[in-house]
């Protein structure tokens, strides 16, 4: 059975934004897309392990904040160099205005 | 510290991965996010509007040499064409390789590939050169973008501002890399995928320079040369003026590009030739801000910041001196003060490299 852990509120990231999610020794960031949906990936930078969170949401491309890499957060695929490597992305569905991610 | 080492296969580059100095954390001002979103929007905007200034001179000023050449009328044209293809092109390279200056990606990439042609990088290459040098900045053996290495050559400094050293740097390597071959320093910060886009961009080089030598040698007239080429060389001056204030004299081996990062205002001339890269604390700061918000987010975090130099003429006086001492004691560098409402930053790396300077 999937094990869902509670991230947030759906109103803790504004839209076209994201947040930095730690749970376990792991880190996350979740992701508000334009059409109000939400998204969850593995929160460091395939490049050199920087924290996407700090980086910016455009539509629905996230580019880290060290060298301008872009993935599409959705599918975890890296558009531009530095970054070669897809990130992994992870379920999300959301209830009573929460977050829940399955990781 | 002794005779630094900056191959990026040699000790310091092995000391500088043993010690943390290497992929290190680095130094940010707090900026609230709301904020730094809105210094990190992208605009199409502003970098059309440069970019068809840009191209728009190029084209009236090489036109007019052209229909002067070989009066020597045409000399003033072709000096404002060579600074703008030798030296604006430097700038265009860095943002677009950031792929901040537009919003949309494909002009980014565009401007980027003419750019990097003109100022003779490989734009494959020296995309992860760059990205290294964010991530390293002045880390000695690390950072493969050191304009200045200690104790500081002056002579090729220079020579540099006719390009007599970088550019033909550029083009022996333009022809390595279309011979198939990748450079070790290179293998060491390109990822092995990337090599075939190297070698295929230095092959369409030399094809486009030897089409130019070609028509050169049928009309019996360097002035197609004048075009393409040869404003590398008698255009470089002013992106090699500005670059070396980017950290020159400045401290190695520190965690906090306000220690080793110079901002410089400047006059508008310049600052659209160099695309507000005189902001460029803040740009190593906060590599996703666009040019056209640098000088906000300058003024947003000033007070974290040490003193700019007021003018280029200024940061020269500062820089020229520390470099001349650098020549007799490799270890001196110019100390930069922080204001008091600045935060300090991992003084265990500082102190270290501070107390070389006295
Ligand atoms: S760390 Fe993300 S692009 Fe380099």
């Amino acid at each position: 059975m999937t094990d869902w852990i509670d991230a947030c509120g759906t109103d803790e990231i504004d839209e076209e934004d994201v947040i930095r999610f730690d749970h376990d020794g792991r880190t996350f960031a979740i992701y508000h897309g334009p059409g109000g949906d939400f998204f969850c990936t593995d929160g460091l930078c395939t490049h050199e392990q920087v924290h996407l969170s700090e980086g910016l949401v455009m539509d629905y491309e996230i580019e880290c904040p060290k060298h301008n890499a872009t993935f599409d957060y959705r599918s975890g695929a890296a558009l531009r160099a530095p970054a070669c490597v897809n990130l992994t992305t992870y379920p999300v569905k959301i209830e009573d205005g929460r977050v829940l991610i399955a990781i | 510290m002794g005779k630094r080492d900056y191959s990026l296969l040699g000790a310091d580059a092995k000391r500088a991965v043993e010690t943390g100095l290497a992929a290190a954390e680095w130094y940010h001002t707090d900026i609230p996010r709301a904020q730094m979103k809105a210094l990190m929007q992208r605009a199409d905007q502003p970098a059309i509007r440069d970019t068809i200034l840009l191209y728009g001179c190029m084209i009236a000023f090489a036109g007019i040499g052209i229909a002067l050449w070989p009066s020597w009328w045409s000399a003033p044209f072709w000096l404002a064409y060579g600074v703008l293809y030798g030296s604006a092109s430097d700038s265009r390279w860095h943002e677009c390789g950031h792929g901040t200056a537009f919003k949309t990606r494909t002009y980014n990439d565009w401007v980027y590939q003419i750019a990097s042609f003109m100022i003779v990088r490989n734009p494959h290459a020296w995309r992860w050169s760059h990205a290294r040098h964010h991530t390293d900045t002045i880390i000695v053996g690390r950072d493969p973008e050191i304009a200045l290495m200690r104790p500081p050559d002056l002579a090729r400094m220079i020579a540099n501002f006719l390009g007599l050293i970088d550019a033909w740097n550029g083009w022996g390597r333009m022809l390595y890399n279309a011979a198939g071959r990748i450079h070790p320093e290179e293998a060491d910060y390109i990822p092995e995928t990337e090599y075939p886009k190297v070698i295929r961009v230095a092959r369409i080089w030399v094809a486009i320079y030897a089409a130019t030598i070609a028509l050169a040698i049928a009309i019996g007239s360097i002035l197609p040369l004048m075009v393409i080429g040869l404003p590398r060389l008698y255009g470089a001056w002013h992106h090699v003026m500005t670059g070396v204030l980017q950290h020159g004299g400045l401290a190695d081996n520190v965690v906090d590009h306000r220690l080793n990062s110079r901002t410089v205002y400047m006059n508008p001339i310049s600052r659209f030739i160099y695309w507000n890269m005189n902001y460029h604390v803040e740009h190593h700061m906060f590599p996703m801000v666009p040019y056209h918000q640098l000088p906000a987010l300058h003024d947003r975090i000033k007070h974290d910041l040490p003193a700019p130099n007021r003018s280029i003429a200024e940061a020269f006086a500062e820089m020229w001196p520390a470099l001349k001492r650098q020549l007799r004691y490799e270890d001196y560098f110019l100390r930069r003060d922080l204001p008091p409402t600045a935060k300090p930053y991992r003084e265990d790396f500082h102190d270290g490299a501070l107390g070389a300077a006295e």
